[in-house]
């Protein structure tokens, strides 16, 4: 059955090279960790894009629920987490989620670093993957506030004032994240805004770059 | 050996790979999809009955009474207030209907139609319906006025959700 709907569609699409050339591709003896045990450390790049995934699920369902604004947010939170079926599970796959991506992420830039994959033809990749960790820090920062509580908010209070603490730039930098005078009202909606279209936007392109690259110039050679 | 079906280690690993990633994939996706489909399997509130006064208060003219009642949508809880004309029959049958024009949803009210002092009529396209509701045919509104379910108890009227009217149209 499935055989013969997959036939239907490939006599038709040739989807058969497509897909070959997406992941039927051999992974050589070195990052492989049923030749050597140690090649587990290959495995953190994609694990990163895994928990990404996941990430990105969970999000989309929480919307669901979840409403940027400062008289709902807090309790829109409390009710999906309480009161939802499975609402404690799906926000907690997305806040431990959070931490985990950064954990994983730091260990793939580890491996790169210490194989010394960013070496030529590579640096480009390298430069990507780097754009990739600030994109995901902003995910973390904007991402942070959006349960409007305590913690949420001197949280971000303290990050804009970091900001604002840079030369020159700084209180056009503050005002910008805040979207006015004071933390409030507008922050929350412009954080949403970034945290769950600009920012994911800009990481399935640089992720699409990422993975382009390593595909075209394959995985770096053994030690 | 030979009339064992045989399967080969590419499919035996195929076999193997799709279980172990179709279990991890059921496994992240199963509480999102059952997280979205909560609002289908939360039962619905019943809904209390609110109290809009003593039986005795109401005769066979039409008594306008207005109530809160308490919705909680989600995360957000709020009193609105509801609207029902009231009468009591010569059997003590008390009828609460809703105000809502059957036709387009304006608010009818009672006796306010040019030369129909005994029927409720409706501004907005000259609606009518007589006094247990019934729709006059000839007229915009194709159902007769919803009421809602009443309950005496205790020597109080409580009117409950709204429900459809099973009196049919009658000629004005």
């Amino acid at each position: 059955m499935m055989q013969k709907m997959y036939d239907w569609v490939d006599e038709r699409l040739n989807i058969t090279p497509m897909w070959r050339d997406l992941a039927d591709h051999e992974v050589p003896e070195h990052v492989n960790p049923a030749h050597h045990f140690s090649a587990f450390v290959y495995c953190f790049g994609g694990l990163t894009f895994f928990i990404t995934v996941i990430q990105i699920l969970s999000g989309m369902f929480l919307t669901m629920y979840y409403v940027p604004d400062v008289i709902n947010a807090y309790e829109s939170v409390k009710y999906l987490q309480n009161e939802v079926a499975f609402g404690v599970i799906v926000r907690g796959m997305h806040h431990w989620g959070a931490s985990l991506v950064i954990v994983m992420m730091f260990l793939h830039t580890l491996r790169v670093f210490f194989t010394g994959s960013y070496k030529k033809p590579r640096e480009l990749n390298w430069v990507v993957g780097v754009l990739i960790f600030f994109v995901m820090l902003g995910l973390g920062f904007t991402g942070y506030l959006l349960p409007w509580d305590n913690t949420a908010y001197f949280a971000t209070k303290v990050g804009v004032q970091i900001a604002d603490s840079v030369p020159f730039i700084g209180p056009y930098v503050k005002t910008l994240l805040t979207g006015g005078d004071i933390l409030g009202a507008q922050t929350l909606t412009r954080f949403f805004a970034i945290h769950v279209f600009f920012l994911p936007g800009a990481l399935l392109g640089l992720l699409g770059a990422h993975f382009v690259m390593i595909r075209s110039q394959g995985i770096s050679g053994p030690l | 050996m030979g009339d064992k079906r045989e399967i080969s280690r590419r499919t035996f690993l195929n076999y193997a790979l799709m279980g172990t990633g179709g279990f991890l994939a059921a496994g992240m996706i199963t509480p999102m999809i059952r997280f979205a489909v909560d609002p289908l399997l939360q039962g619905h509130a019943g809904g209390d009955k609110v109290a809009v006064g003593s039986p005795d208060e109401f005769s066979a003219v039409p008594k306008r009474v207005e109530f809160k009642v308490h919705t909680k949508d989600g995360w957000y809880e709020s009193e609105s207030t509801l609207t029902a004309w009231v009468t009591k029959n010569d059997k003590g049958e008390i009828l609460a209907l809703s105000p809502i024009c059957k036709h387009l949803g304006c608010t009818v009210d009672w006796g306010t139609g040019p030369g129909q002092p005994n029927e409720y009529f409706c501004p907005c396209h000259m609606g009518r319906y007589s006094i247990n509701g019934e729709h006059i045919l000839g007229t915009p509104p194709t159902a007769s006025l919803d009421e809602y379910e009443t309950e005496v108890k205790e020597g109080k009227l409580y009117l409950g959700k709204v429900k459809a009217n099973p009196r049919p149209g009658v000629n004005g």
